[in-house]
């Protein structure tokens, strides 16, 4: 079934289903992909459990969460590679992504490409599957390969390629037929610190003119750099879809606060789980705020000697939203590519 | 999406699913046609055949330097060259029948013919000795035995005690009987259905290995993410064909040098009911339909596997089937008219070689067009239950994915913990 993309605008269509919280995007703008209830079981365990997901057009959305997670299956339904035990999925409006193929570009999580192939056929093949035809494809490539510093590989076969420069083309390929929707699995994967910060900035370009990119990733850092959306997926399921400001704000800030004083009235301004550290108090910021406590802290003579708030970050919100657990899962997984 | 006001960027769709085929085609056979490992599979076949026609032409060389024996006279000059040209005269008539006859060399003149020839001091076949009316042959037994009666008839020809001319004897050639044409057809279809068993069977193995490539390369999600997996299933095959029918082409090019090189003529082969280029037409079709049928088959169970030795377990059975289906379309081709033919000719696997062998014995075209139709559909429903089974298979679970189940009993754990972090906070 196909919907006027008119109807998938972001204003009403954050509404939380089940346990998921879906915190709304602060914008009207319509919607590149809107996934309902995505279930996929694979012999009777299931490994997408309910997904909701709503990403606007021109956003940076990252999928977030520890291998095995659900992050591959999840963007293979979106995509139509594989189709839901239940629920609904809609890309650009449409029921059935392939029907919408020349729009979307996809980076799976295991590279492939043909290791006899030249990059710049490698990348007008890949250009060729999304309808470009072939010569055009050749001529973007060279383009494209110039443009990233790869002109002298462009008649080397793949097979003669680093690994990097691999990925690179295959990357490439993915974008040469000037997609509206990119889809990275795990993009940043295998890649140095360099080509990382370069990824970025192609990510940032592209979502600059107007390029929806959803990406999975389990470095959190990677999603709270780029992303205005995320989902955080774990064991199949998504207890968190909406802003990273908003993930972010789940937690309260944390307040740092070093006094003169050992004790008196004003330990009364602290909350009650406050600990100390060494000659430091850690505590969350009160709902009262900033400006109460500062008041309470002053005339209970405290004498403050230092005091900070730090906003949480992305991956306080992701120990907070998934669990201490899977935040570790995610830093063995790093560990582990680390290793590799 | 609404149809009265199109959003612009539905304004694009996808390719259709030839379209697709064809990217996928055109790409695997440039790929396949200009790979080292598609010259050695050009040269494989080709290899034994030209071994077998040296070997043969070598060997034909030999038998005949070995069937070339002379014979030695040792008479009186007189009739040792009476013998001689009247030798010469008769292989003119009678060719091989008659031996070569020389004169026994005159440094063996006072060896007598038993010794020459058991101390091997010169290469006679047989030496003649006595007189034009009495010769006396020294051999061994078998050599006596085969050149009595030349010997006698060149003797008794040289002393014109056997007619000197030979009469003209007309000649009314007849190819074949009734009966022998039968027989011949029944020849001629058990080549045809040969040969087009062997082309199904080894190139439709090439299809498996093309598969496991691909899953080895990894871009099989690529393409199932950009295209129907049904466009993959279909050009892949028709890849394949295309590669089929170059090889085809060369390896039959090749063949018929060497098969007329040899000497062998068309005539070997009884011509098919239905004639020599219909036959030829119909047998391009039947190995294009046996080759989809079979290669669809083969890319079924080239999903299922990971891995070449996976591969090569997996199509034993089918290849195993392949061969029993054969035999019976070979043992139904001695039935025609049958219900035996007919169920030959209703199995899809089979009615290719059923098909083919029909023509050969049946000059009727109707029921070729008839199974053409059957065997397309078969190819159509074929080609879609591979493609959805492939799909399933292919694209099971994500790399990280779906690992095992004690990951996922992780995650549970880690779920549950989640309460006791939450109430931390």
């Amino acid at each position: 079934m196909d919907i006027p993309l008119s109807d998938l605008h972001n204003e009403n269509n954050s509404v939380a289903t089940g346990d998921v919280d879906q915190t709304p995007m602060p914008d009207t703008r319509p919607l590149a992909i809107e996934a309902r209830g995505l279930v996929k079981q694979f012999e009777g365990t299931r490994a997408v459990d309910g997904v909701d997901i709503s990403v606007p057009q021109g956003a940076i959305y990252g999928i977030l969460g520890p291998n095995g997670a659900g992050k591959t299956t999840t963007l293979r339904m979106l995509l139509g590679i594989i189709d839901p035990d239940e629920g609904v999925r809609r890309v650009f409006g449409h029921d059935n992504p392939h029907q919408i193929a020349k729009l979307i570009g996809y980076l799976p999580e295991e590279r492939g490409l043909y290791p006899s192939m030249k990059a710049d056929e490698a990348i007008a093949f890949m250009g060729a599957l999304r309808g470009l035809p072939l010569d055009e494809g050749r001529k973007r490539g060279r383009e494209l390969l110039e443009k990233h510093d790869l002109g002298h590989a462009a008649d080397r076969q793949i097979r003669q390629l680093s690994k990097g420069m691999a990925q690179t083309v295959q990357l490439l390929g993915t974008l040469v037929h000037r997609p509206k929707l990119v889809v990275l699995d795990e993009p940043f994967s295998g890649l140095d610190a360099i080509n990382q910060g370069k990824l970025e900035r192609m990510i940032r370009a592209l979502a600059e003119d107007g390029t929806t990119v959803i990406f999975s990733t389990h470095v959190i850092h990677h999603a709270e750099r780029l992303c205005e959306g995320v989902a955080i997926i774990a064991g199949g399921k998504v207890p968190y879809a909406g802003s990273v400001e908003a993930a972010r704000d789940r937690i309260p800030a944390q307040v740092r606060l070093e006094t003169r004083a050992a004790d008196g009235k004003w330990r009364s301004a602290l909350p009650e789980d406050a600990r100390r550290e060494g000659d430091f108090w850690y505590f969350s910021l009160p709902e009262s705020g900033i400006e109460t406590l500062l008041r309470a802290l002053i005339e209970g003579e405290a004498g403050i000697l230092s005091l900070s708030i730090e906003r949480a970050g992305l991956h306080d919100a992701f120990v907070h939203i998934a669990g201490e657990a899977a935040a570790r899962a995610l830093e063995a997984d790093i560990a582990a590519e680390a290793a590799r | 999406m609404s149809a009265d006001n199109p959003h612009p960027i539905m304004q694009s769709s996808r390719l259709s699913t030839l379209q697709a085929a064809y990217v996928i085609a055109r790409r695997d056979f440039l790929a396949i046609l200009f790979s080292r490992a598609f010259l050695f599979f050009l040269l494989g076949p080709l290899f034994p055949i030209i071994v077998g026609g040296l070997a043969g032409g070598i060997g034909s060389k030999v038998q005949q330097g070995t069937a070339s024996t002379e014979i030695a006279v040792a008479m009186n000059s007189a009739d040792t060259a009476a013998m001689i040209v009247t030798s010469k005269t008769l292989r003119e008539e009678l060719g091989g029948y008659i031996p070569a006859m020389v004169p026994l060399a005159e440094d063996l003149s006072d060896v007598s013919p038993k010794d020459i020839l058991q101390e091997q001091r010169a290469g006679y076949a047989a030496i003649v000795s006595g007189t034009r009316a009495e010769p006396v042959i020294t051999a061994p037994q078998s050599q006596i035995d085969r050149w009595r009666g030349p010997v006698g008839l060149v003797s008794a020809t040289s002393l014109e005690t056997s007619p000197s001319q030979f009469p003209e004897i007309g000649a009314d050639v007849v190819a074949t009987s009734g009966a022998d044409v039968k027989r011949s057809r029944v020849q001629t279809a058990q080549a045809a259905q040969m040969l087009l068993f062997l082309l199904t069977m080894l190139l439709g193995g090439m299809v498996l290995s093309n598969l496991v490539e691909e899953k080895g390369n990894k871009i099989i999600e690529v393409l199932a993410a950009a295209i129907p997996m049904d466009a993959v299933f279909l050009g892949k095959l028709f890849a394949m064909l295309g590669v089929s029918f170059v090889g085809i082409a060369v390896w039959g090019l090749t063949g018929t040098l060497i098969f007329f090189g040899a000497g062998y003529e068309t005539a070997t082969f009884a011509a098919p009911a239905v004639g020599w280029p219909v036959f030829f037409g119909l047998g391009i079709v039947y190995f294009a339909m046996g080759y989809l049928i079979l290669g669809s088959l083969f890319l079924a169970i080239g999903s299922m596997a990971a891995t070449v030795r996976e591969v090569q377990t997996l199509s034993m059975p089918v290849t195993m089937l392949q061969l029993l289906v054969f035999f019976f379309a070979s043992y139904a081709m001695s039935a025609p008219g049958t219900k035996m033919e007919l169920a030959a000719a209703i199995v899809p696997f089979s009615s290719p070689f059923a098909m083919i062998a029909r023509a050969a014995q049946s000059a009727e075209l109707w029921p070729h067009l008839l199974a053409l139709a059957w065997q397309a559909v078969c190819v159509a429903i074929l080609i879609k239950a591979g493609a959805t089974l492939f799909r399933r298979r292919v694209m099971k679970s994500g790399p990280q994915g779906a690992k095992s189940s004690k990951r996922r009993s992780k995650l549970s754990l880690r779920r549950k913990d989640k309460s006791q972090i939450a109430t931390h906070y």
